[in-house]
């Protein structure tokens, strides 16, 4: 189909086609996208260009502070391309779950970089924001009204707990989207937002089989992470007709197999048949993926159940504490043939001397934990092995409620620590090796993951809020 | 018997979002998946000592289509909560690496 044929249906202005086309720029703004790859994609007439933004993926701190996971500029880099290829086009550019977390903070930060792009780059668009933090009054309502519930494996959610969070975002749906581009926009930025919505909206909208639409949504979500071997961040792109979708990665360099394609249901979701959204579920059980060449799949054969109730995910997080940290290393062969001891022992220490110098008062108010590196620190107690290499390191981690405090706290633990002695060694040791000066590290703010529940709203526009803007 | 590396083109561990933990087994072949998946080497109850918990939160899923094993598990703490190790949940699967399979 000519491109031209293809744009026409984002207007709504014609009949239905019998195929739309999709890019993904990338599976996270701000991860990178070759241009020539864009500008390859572009030639083939996408309908939109989407991009996701954001993830629980690197933890509860971004959702907590407000920061980005990447730098403004690499943000901007990858968004400044998209605009330009679709403006020139005059094809959506959809981008969700802004700057990481999809507060609205990140969200009025995505959007102030677009700004600032269409400025330098002369571009006028109209532009939607659909903001998606909830207000604590709302959420305290739907609790008491019982149309609050639990997922898999969530913490308990009371008034408590929203009183006590830093922010809470519900995940958007297609229907804010779709309401956005009916309502003429050009470039939608959206707060926190299912990651498959960003790019199942358009087609949706267009009345494509809700069953392909999905499945091609969750595949391009992460860009080229569906190809056979992702040396680095790239864009994907597929063409979607009524009963399948064709996926094909318009870098030359890389192909995709129906293997690859199939495992990517695989990533980062507790099931491969499922994928649960706020409208319904999709369901690959019967899906089946087919190679059309050696570099492209025919996908086909989902069903999508719809909800009978309409829920929207909610993500929270709180202040956990505040921490500083020590980084050290253990060579001495006496002190590591009796580590745990010696550490048991330099905690008590540390304690004691803190009991010391700021009071019994302070005990509950800090916990200091070490993990050992070389022994167990990535898997902590579920560690199988009990061995030791001829070299352990050591991160003392205090937890409190301000900065000042953690920071005074481990001042006192840093020093016990260092000189702690072995019964074998007689006179003053020196049993750590600290790389810095000083050794401990101020770490911020550390926050906590609170929610993971379903809200059921009235509506599914009902718990966001969109604005529109001439830029 | 061949360790499971050995059979396998991947093995990782990733978060389901934050509250839940999730290893894929993604087999070289079809011949050798389908020879550890009738074995049932990686079942709920092996899976459940090794990771500590209790069989019945631990899922298991078979998917032909990637000739991939699936386990799902609780998160045993919250990702990047003050006693979590693993923001991304990414080095759990180390136990698994070296479990014995039937060949293909």
């Amino acid at each position: 189909m000519p491109a031209a044929q293809v744009r026409s249906m984002v207007t709504g202005r014609h009949a239905m086609a019998n195929e739309i086309k999709i890019l993904s720029a990338t599976g996270v703004l701000g991860s990178g996208f070759r241009e020539e790859t864009l500008q390859r994609a572009m030639a083939l007439g996408p309908a939109f260009i989407g991009a996701d933004s954001g993830s629980t993926d690197p933890g509860p701190y971004y959702l907590g502070s407000g920061d980005n996971l990447f730098s403004d500029s690499a943000c901007k880099r990858d968004l400044r391309l998209m605009l330009l290829a679709g403006r020139a086009a005059k094809i959506p550019v959809i981008v969700g779950s802004a700057c990481t977390g999809g507060a609205d903070a990140q969200l009025e930060r995505l959007a102030d970089i677009a700004r600032e792009i269409a400025r330098e780059e002369k571009l006028s668009f109209k532009l939607a924001t659909i903001a998606s933090e909830q207000d604590k009054g709302y959420l305290k309502k739907k609790l008491r009204e019982g149309k609050i519930t639990p997922l898999a494996n969530a913490p308990v959610f009371d008034e408590a707990v929203i009183d006590r969070s830093a922010h809470i975002v519900g995940m958007c749906g297609i229907e804010p989207y779709v309401e956005a581009l009916q309502n003429g926009a050009e470039v939608i930025l959206a707060g926190r937002s299912s990651d498959t919505s960003i790019f199942a909206a358009l087609p949706v909208m267009q009345g494509f089989n809700p069953a392909t639409v999905w499945h091609m949504a969750k595949i391009l979500e992460c860009g080229a992470a569906c190809v056979v071997l992702r040396k680095y961040p790239d864009c994907m792109f597929a063409t979607v007709t009524n009963d399948h979708f064709i996926v094909e990665p318009p870098n030359p360099e890389y192909r995709c197999d129906p293997v690859s394609v199939a495992s990517h249901n695989l990533y980062e979701n507790s099931t491969p048949y499922e994928l649960v959204e706020p409208s319904g579920v999709l369901n690959t059980v019967n899906a089946r993926y087919e190679a059309v060449s050696d570099r492209a799949v025919r996908v086909s054969g989902s069903t999508f159940k719809p909800a009978s109730r309409y829920t929207i995910k909610l993500e929270g997080v709180e202040l956990a504490g505040y921490q500083s940290i020590i980084i050290g290393a253990v060579r001495d062969p006496i002190i590591l043939r009796q580590l745990e001891p010696w550490l048991d022992g330099l905690v008590k220490a540390s304690k004691d001397r803190i009991r010391a110098v700021f009071g019994a008062d302070v005990e509950s108010q800090y916990r200091l934990d070490v993990r050992v590196f070389g022994k167990n620190a990535a898997m902590g107690p579920l560690e199988p092995e009990t061995g030791i290499g001829h070299e352990v390191g050591l991160l003392f981690q205090m937890t409190a409620p301000s900065q000042a405090l953690a920071t005074s706290l481990m001042k006192s633990v840093g020093h016990m620590a260092v000189h702690y002695p072995v019964p074998e060694w007689s006179g003053l040791i020196t049993s750590i090796a600290f790389p810095y000066s000083p050794p401990e590290i101020a770490r911020g703010p550390s926050y906590r993951f609170n929610v993971n529940h379903v809200v059921a709203p009235a509506s599914p526009l009902e718990m966001f809020r969109i604005g529109y803007e001439k830029v | 018997m061949a360790k499971l590396w050995q059979v396998a083109k991947l093995i990782r561990s990733k978060n389901a979002g934050p509250f839940e933990l999730t290893f894929d087994i993604i087999f070289k072949d079809r011949a050798t998946y389908e020879k550890a998946r009738d074995a049932k080497i990686i079942n709920a109850l092996w899976f459940a000592k090794i990771y500590r918990l209790s069989p019945e939160k631990v899922m298991v899923i078979e998917y032909d289509a990637a000739s991939a094993i699936k386990v799902t598990i609780p998160r045993p703490v919250i990702s990047g909560d003050v006693d979590d190790t693993d923001v991304f949940g990414g080095q759990q699967y180390g136990p698994l690496v070296d479990l014995e399979v039937p060949e293909g």
